[in-house]
């Protein structure tokens, strides 16, 4: 099917929506480059910036640590993986117990309560000293007492008790109908959630998920803290080594390349959640 | 013969106001029972206590002769009797994250463990009689609202209900929608389906009715053949209440 040939009057308009866009595109350029501009150069006669410059952003200093920092990043992604993956199964877990009815099930409900209480209102910083140093004190057979394990352990306590209220917030968004609906089918209690109310949910939930996978990417970073020779704990050592801080500032980057990406996935899926409820 | 539902003395509460006040009903083998009655007067309240979805507070509830409303019998008895009933409801309740197909096809995928050809297969065929096989990978969201009634239906018909209940299932569509759902029920209701419906629509009742119950603050107040609870009523309630409908012009 060929569609039927634009009049000059819809040619005319759209050459002018045309040259409009290219006004717009160049206006925001021009703008860009004059406001970095004033902002470089009013950062640069700033008093104290040849020695900002000299600590926080030497080229050369940069280089040598970038391979030390780059293999601690490695660490950080690999923790930020498994503790992604441990946080959404204990997530969903825990808001599944708390979907449980009867009463045979009122310890499940109340220890799940109980954890989210708990997990989601110690700080991470105090869970990770805890769990790190704690654990192995026990001195138990067969505990783990690496410290990058026993970091991301700690990751995924108190972020599966967020995560479990961003799913359980979706489990209870469904309409009552929907498991009316499946329940009158015939489904029983757990086919209804595996197969009508989770998938749903878990749709909607999305873009507060990407939302704390966000946030976990920075908070793996914390399990330097532990002496897991992560991305920080690596621009710690390089820093007294060469006397600069410019590692850190490598460190801050890399994060920050590693956020950049998830952080517009994030923003795509949640307009594309937004786009489903309006259409 | 053992009628397919009995209802005996049905006592439906929520907190202190008593929707269903001890409703006796009885729908033989492929008899269409119709409910009709003022909004708020308890039709939907029915059709979901005799699917299940609702704790009864009093009464017993009797598919095939066999009591389902005996709490005793545990959860998955009652989704066992579920199986044997379907209900299609006002507002479609469709699975939004599924096509029409895949709606279809879910029950008897994994309620009745078809194999999934089959149970797609049966899908189709349903969708083709309810004139919608080309909308088979259509998402809800992309149907009309007769289309999605349309699906519903087939949905419900796919679990080879028993007994099949619709509660008002055109009040939520257009006027000129409206048509294309009654068309399929009455067609079913040629067929050897038995069939309990609330509805507005008192000509489609008296077309295809056997029964009419006129319900009227949680009890059956009159019922009989619809010739004579819709043409000659004895209760000056229905009188009133007809009188209601035909002003508003809604017994064609
Ligand atoms: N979940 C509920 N909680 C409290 N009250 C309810 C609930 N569901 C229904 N009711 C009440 O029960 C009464 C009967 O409702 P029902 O939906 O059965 O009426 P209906 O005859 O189907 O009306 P309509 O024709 O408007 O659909 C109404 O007064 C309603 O407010
Ligand atoms: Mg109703």
């Amino acid at each position: 099917m060929t569609l039927p040939a634009l009049s000059p009057l819809a040619l005319d308009r759209a050459e002018y929506r045309r040259s409009r866009a290219r006004r717009s595109t160049r206006i925001a350029l021009l703008s860009t480059v004059v406001f970095a501009t004033a902002l470089a150069v009013g950062l640069v006669n700033t008093p104290g910036w040849p020695r900002v410059q000299q600590t926080f952003l030497d080229p050369q200093d940069a280089w040598a640590a970038l391979p030390a920092v780059l293999t601690g990043l490695w660490l950080n992604i690999r923790v930020l993986v498994v503790a992604e993956i441990g946080i959404l199964i204990l997530g969903l877990a825990i808001a599944l117990l708390r979907t449980l009815r009867g009463p045979v099930f009122f310890p499940v409900r109340a220890l799940a309560i109980g954890y989210v209480d708990l997990f989601r209102g110690v700080p991470l910083l105090i869970a990770l000293y805890l769990i790190g140093f704690g654990v192995p004190g026990l001195r138990l057979q067969g505990v783990p007492t690496d410290v990058a394990v026993l970091g991301t352990i700690a990751l995924i306590l108190v972020y599966s008790a967020y995560v479990s209220e961003v799913f359980r917030a979706g489990i209870e968004s469904v309409h009552p109908s929907q498991r009316a609906a499946a329940r009158s089918l015939g489904l029983t209690h757990r086919q209804s959630m595996r197969l009508v109310i989770l998938p749903q949910a878990v749709r909607r939930v999305l873009p507060p998920l990407l939302n704390d996978f966000v946030a976990l990417q920075k908070d793996v970073g914390l399990i330097s803290v532990l002496g897991a020779v992560d991305a920080i704990r690596a621009a710690q050592i390089q820093s007294a080594l060469l006397f600069s801080f410019t590692p850190y500032v490598v460190a801050g980057l890399l994060f920050v390349l590693l956020a950049i990406p998830t952080g517009r996935v994030a923003d795509a899926v949640a307009a594309r959640a937004a786009r489903r409820e309006s259409a | 013969m053992t009628p397919v539902l009995e209802v005996h003395g049905l006592v439906k509460r929520y907190g202190d106001a008593t929707v269903l006040g001890g409703i006796d009903l009885t729908v033989a083998e492929s008899e269409v029972v119709t409910l009709i009655g003022a909004s708020g007067s308890g039709k939907s309240t029915l059709l979901r206590c005799v699917d299940l979805l609702e704790e009864i507070d009093d009464g017993r509830i009797l598919l095939d002769g066999e009591d389902v409303s005996d709490p005793r019998r545990g959860s998955r008895a009652a989704a066992e009797a579920q199986r044997r009933m379907a209900i299609v409801f006002q507002a479609f309740n469709l699975f939004p994250h599924m096509t029409a197909r895949q709606n279809v096809a879910l029950a008897p995928r994994v309620v009745h463990r078809l194999t999934a050809d089959e149970a797609n297969e049966r899908a189709d065929e349903l969708l083709h009689r309810v004139g919608l096989e080309s909308f088979a990978g259509a998402h809800p969201d992309r149907l009309s609202g007769g289309q999605q009634q349309r699906v519903a239906i087939a949905r419900a018909l796919a679990v080879r209900p028993r007994l099949l209940l619709l509660d008002e299932i055109t009040s939520a569509l257009d006027p000129e929608l409206v048509g294309e759902v009654l068309a399929i029920v009455r067609e079913l209701a040629r067929g050897p389906v038995t069939i309990l419906m609330a509805t507005h629509e008192m000509g489609f009742a008296k077309q295809v009715a056997d029964r009419v119950c006129f319900l009227d603050g949680g009890t059956i107040l009159e019922s009989g053949p619809p010739e004579q609870v819709l043409g000659s009523p004895r209760e000056a309630r229905t009188q009133e209440f007809l009188a209601r409908v035909i002003a508003a012009g809604r017994l064609v």
